[in-house]
């Protein structure tokens, strides 16, 4: 007690010498002098971290109609980064800021349209839902294998989409309800069945992972396998429709051609189970043929 | 489209590095059930040495046994057939729907599983050879 007494007089009388008015203005002094201390530091450290952080990007880059870019080549960009950076953010400032030529597909840049599905680092990815920071460098972008590169990182999707026709990708149905107006309501529980291969964005990622899918160009594919699987399980379809629909998947380069390698559920930015849907379909296929009299 | 160009299927397999799980079950499984296949003709031409009496069969079978080569080559006979076995197991909860997100898990433990079978049986199929 004796000690600390003395202390607290001694606080009070420097307190006491110098005026609160020029307390708070020496106080205030230090805290700018702290504040723009630190806002130094933090700009040193963002400029650092932004001539240092930057993404090394290996583009491919093939373009028949121009003569310099028939012998398809990588090149290298530098792109600073962001943070949030995707794959498709660092694409768009390559092309704005260094070559207004390089093409790629994009549209929605939320994993919605499908259209910016990239072969990145070795796996089949939405640009838009990949962040660059989830990456080693350096980041190597190439289009979609197993499909005809037209320039850049455009791929033709025509095939891709045809094999998705070949699987009537619409609702149909012999049992309408009698009102005109009436809803065709589904129940939850069959709501719930069909959920995940409802989300399907149509990027092909699946398709140009899958190794049958390469060699066997009339095979469905994955995507559109899971895009029957959406109707085929729809009970609002009818069993006419399920027969019609099993039909086309039970064909020599439908259902059967799956190896369950996995790829393509490995790869799908929606994730869907698709190798799930696909051997459900082929247990589905075979009861339907399996016939006891 | 007028022009395209193709990267081939050669490219596939020399991106082996980035297969995942399930794909290097589909190539070990090929590979496996291939060599199973080729193992069942010199399986046949062996047995087959019966066909000219008793002693042909013995002599030809202890001449075989004898050599290391043959040993390591059971040894490898083995792994090959587990692994065939268990991830054919593995394949059939596969296409029976079960287990289907724990699929490269399972790959592993039968790689694992035959891993230890064949270390373990080593000793046996070593034994009482002269090199
Ligand atoms: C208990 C023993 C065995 C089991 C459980 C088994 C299981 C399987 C399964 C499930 C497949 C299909 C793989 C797929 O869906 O892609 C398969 C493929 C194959 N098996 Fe076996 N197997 C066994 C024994 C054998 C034996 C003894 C041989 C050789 C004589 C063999 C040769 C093959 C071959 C060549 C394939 C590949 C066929 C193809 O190219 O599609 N398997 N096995
Ligand atoms: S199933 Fe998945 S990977 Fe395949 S096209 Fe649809 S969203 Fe893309
Ligand atoms: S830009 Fe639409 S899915 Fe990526």
């Amino acid at each position: 007690m004796s000690t600390q007494v003395p202390e607290q007089v001694e606080d009070e009388s420097s307190a006491e010498s110098v005026s609160p008015g020029k307390q708070k203005r020496d106080q205030k002094k230090r805290e700018r002098a702290q504040r723009i201390q630190e806002q130094r530091e933090a700009e040193a450290a963002e400029k650092a971290r932004s001539e240092d952080d930057t993404y090394h990007l290996k583009v491919f880059r093939y373009d028949p109609e121009v003569p310099e870019k028939q012998e398809p080549r990588f090149d290298d960009f530098y792109v600073p980064y962001k943070q949030g950076m995707t794959v498709l953010d660092a694409l768009m400032w390559a092309r704005d800021h260094y070559d207004s030529s390089l093409t790629f597909r994009h549209s929605c840049r939320q994993a919605i349209c499908g259209s910016d599905a990239l072969f990145v680092n070795g796996s089949q990815r939405l640009g838009c839902k990949t962040q660059l920071s989830d990456l080693a460098e350096p980041v190597r972008i190439e289009p979609l294998p197993h499909a005809d590169v037209v320039k850049d990182l455009v791929v033709d999707m025509e095939h891709f989409y045809d094999q998705m026709e070949a699987v009537e990708p619409y609702f149909q149905t012999n049992s309408l309800p009698d009102g005109e107006l009436d809803e065709q309501r589904q129940t939850r529980e069959n709501r719930e069945k069909v959920k995940m291969s409802t989300r399907c964005i149509w990027c092909s990622a699946c398709m140009s992972s899958c190794n049958i899918a390469a060699g066997d160009n009339e095979y469905l594919g994955p995507a559109a396998i899971n895009k029957a699987y959406r109707f085929a399980m729809d009970e609002r379809e009818g069993e006419d429709m399920k027969q019609r629909r099993l039909e086309i998947l039970e064909q020599e380069h439908g259902v059967w051609r799956c190896q369950t390698q996995f790829s393509c559920t490995e790869v799908c930015p929606k994730d869907i189970p698709l190798t799930e849907h696909i051997q459900e379909l082929k247990r589905e296929a075979i009861k339907n043929n399996l016939k006891f009299w | 489209m007028s022009q395209s160009y193709n990267r081939g299927l050669i490219e596939d397999f020399s991106r082996w590095r980035e297969f995942s799980a399930g794909m290097w079950a589909w190539i070990f499984h090929k590979f496996t059930g291939w060599v199973l296949v080729g193992y069942l003709f010199t399986h046949i031409a062996v047995l087959s040495t019966a066909l000219s009496g008793a002693a042909a069969y013995t002599n030809t079978i202890q001449a075989l046994e004898s050599l290391l080569v043959v040993r390591i080559l059971e040894v490898g006979l083995l792994a090959v057939a587990v692994f065939h076995i268990l991830n054919g197991l593995r394949l059939l909860f596969v296409d029976l729907g079960v287990g289907l997100e724990a699929q490269d898990q399972s790959f592993y433990a039968s790689l694992i599983l035959t891993g230890v079978i064949v270390i373990a049986s080593v000793p046996t199929f070593l034994s009482g050879v002269s090199i």
